[in-house]
């Protein structure tokens, strides 16, 4: 920060041109600044209302009743239960949750051990082919996922796994390899040599080196590309969409959250209860709220350092 | 480096940690993408076993596919709108927050609140499609229950017994969809270009300022040309956001796999899936997808090449 000495004249006149409204040379910054900050924040306001007020109206809409819901947006709920949010779970939104649970729990820290471990090797030892795979596994992000799509879900059939946690597991690894790759790469680039050699001169291996020197030293990455990874695959719906259909219909449905909401999206529009779709949804939301209000510094800093990278 | 270089037991090493994420990376990612372009030579359905080579037979149906055709159309529109108005806006608000203050004593500085802002801002960036496409989906209803005809209503703009049937209306739809992306975006470009601008050092805007120029001009001949590698990157991004919209139009406009009414917000990836998962022309889709591999080749290229200016150091 810096600060602004003014003579004590100029000063002066600044107030007197500001007390008369006759703003003139040097003062009129002031002024108009003052105009410019009534005004920003007049825009800016307006944005917050329309980011807040949909999704406010949607979660009171949870308490509102379906015919209540289809005669007035405006009308304030009329009776405060939480059943809806029961039948929410009832329907299926719980099962979606822990489908998704259980596919990211095993998904994220093996996409990040094995993205750290490709992107450390070829950080960081210098062999023939080095060049070509690093640009083979960052060229995968260029593509969009849509071309992938007819082959991936007769290979992953081929495998026996749709419709399987296992199976949407190792996609989304595959799938999350070139972004978290291309990232810990140029951050493993950054870790300091002089540390490294210390550890191979105390007779360290290559692989104790990687887990007990450089892993821990590239926490700051770690975190940045981890957030990433939470929240697109807690995300993704394409990948479910195709591979998590149950194949026969003595199949159990192994939805993911966002798959579940959209199913219960139709399934709702039918049965004519809106108030679980709208309780399903921040149901949905809830966890990401909390996350995202624990953590939003690092969420935005770990964003947009990925996305500059 | 030359200690680790040659210490022993290097090969096994490299292998060992290479092997796993590029044999799960081939056979999930690689082959697959490969495969499609073979496929897509082929007359396959996806159900049989087996298919014929039909040369570019896929590709000239393709020509000929008016529903393919207008949903190309309608992803270029978007690839226009969706980078163009999201960057317009989140500049704007950016610009807002970090130099919209009241300039006390003649230095530049953010709006009060400005981390608030943020916060709120932001926010939609974490919630996923899904969410957004059931939220949209009551706010832009076809009755008065909806959030959009329920305020209009209310200002008397729009006739209660005829409300506006956004996202069935032919003309509508594609904008009403946009809106979307663009509500979803903005506050992730605003953190993204504010970081940007604050990593400017404050001496230049304060050389700037000595210097006379007025805040329009600040912003135009400091910031924009020091922000130019974030909006480049924005524009690329955006961009492939918009040659995607397989989500919002599958789930909130009608028709299998999404696109109406009558395909008037068909996008090309929704026109793939339908053809593979519904009518099972896995060959016909897999030459869609070759398409729109070569068009977002082709607009990463032209972003990169359009947005080209000499790199500013500071």
């Amino acid at each position: 920060m810096t600060t602004v000495i003014k003579a004590p004249g100029e000063a002066a006149a600044e107030k007197r041109s500001a007390a008369t409204g006759q703003p003139r040379g040097k003062s009129k910054s002031g002024s108009d600044g003052m105009v410019l900050n009534v005004f920003s924040h007049g825009f800016l306001a307006v944005w917050g209302i329309m980011i807040v007020l949909p999704l406010i109206w949607l979660v009171l809409g949870s308490f509102k009743t379906d015919v209540q819901i289809g005669s007035s947006a405006l009308s304030w709920p009329s009776n405060w239960h939480f059943d809806a949010f029961g039948r929410a779970w009832d329907k299926g939104i719980g099962d979606y949750f822990a489908n998704t649970l259980i596919v990211m729990v095993f998904s994220v820290p093996l996409t990040m051990l094995l993205g750290s471990m490709a992107a450390y090797v070829l950080a960081r030892y210098p062999f023939a082919g080095n060049r070509p795979i690093y640009y083979f596994f960052v060229s995968g992000a260029m593509f969009p996922v849509f071309l992938a799509l007819v082959p991936l879900f007769f290979m992953v059939k081929r495998l026996d796994m749709l419709n399987s946690y296992q199976g949407l597991i190792l996609v989304y690894v595959a799938y999350s390899m070139p972004f978290t790759v291309f990232f810990m790469h140029s951050f493993f680039r950054t870790l300091p040599t002089a540390v490294h050699e210390a550890a191979v001169i105390d007779g360290a291996s290559h692989t104790r080196i990687f887990f007990q020197v450089m892993l821990p030293m590239a926490k700051p990455g770690l975190i940045s590309v981890g957030i990433f990874n939470v929240l697109g695959q807690w995300n993704q719906y394409i990948l479910p969409s195709v591979l998590m259909q149950p194949q026969t219909g003595s199949d159990p449905e192994r939805y993911m959250l966002t798959q579940g909401l959209i199913q219960l999206q139709y399934q709702m529009g039918y049965e004519t209860d809106l108030p679980v779709l709208f309780a399903g949804v921040t149901i949905a939301m809830i966890p990401m709220l909390v996350v995202y209000l624990s953590f939003q510094r690092q969420i935005q800093a770990g964003l947009t350092s990925a996305t500059l990278k | 480096m030359s200690h680790v270089a040659n210490s022993k037991g290097r090969g096994g090493f490299i292998a060992g940690f290479l092997i796993l994420p590029l044999a799960l990376y081939l056979t999930f990612v690689i082959w697959p993408y490969i495969q499609t372009f073979g496929y897509s030579f082929t007359n396959w359905t996806g159900q049989s076993p087996t298919f014929d080579f039909v040369g570019l037979d896929n590709y000239s149906a393709l020509m000929k596919d008016e529903v393919f055709g207008g949903a190309l159309l309608h992803n270029l529109l978007l690839l226009v709108f969706v980078p163009t108005v999201t960057i317009l806006i989140s500049l704007f608000f950016a610009f807002m927050l970090n130099a919209g203050g009241r300039s006390g004593a003649g230095g530049v500085q953010g709006v009060a609140g400005s981390a608030l802002y943020k916060v709120i801002y932001f926010f939609p960036q974490v919630l996923s499609l899904a969410i957004l496409a059931v939220l949209f989906g009551a706010v832009y209803r076809s009755d008065e229950g909806g959030l959009l005809n329920g305020f209009l209503t209310k200002l008397g703009l729009v006739d209660p017994a005829h409300p506006i049937e956004w996202l069935n209306e032919p003309n509508f739809v594609l904008w009403c969809l946009l809106l979307v992306v663009v509500w979803h975006g903005v506050g992730f470009y605003l953190v993204l270009f504010s970081a940007a601008m604050q990593s400017v050092p404050k001496d230049i805007y304060e050389a700037a300022l000595l210097d006379g120029a007025g805040r329009a001009q600040t912003f135009f001949k400091v910031t924009l040309p020091l922000l130019w590698d974030s909006v480049q990157t924005s524009a690329v991004y955006l961009g492939i956001a918009a040659m995607d919209m397989f989500v919002l139009v599958s789930t909130m406009t009608s028709g299998q796999f999404g696109g109406g009414p009558d395909h008037h917000s068909e996008v090309m990836a929704t026109v793939l899936m339908r053809n593979f998962l519904y009518f099972g022309q896995a060959g016909y889709a897999c030459a869609m997808g070759v398409v729109m591999l070569a068009l977002t080749l082709i607009l990463s290229a032209i972003t990169l090449r359009a947005t080209r200016r000499e790199h500013v150091e500071f």
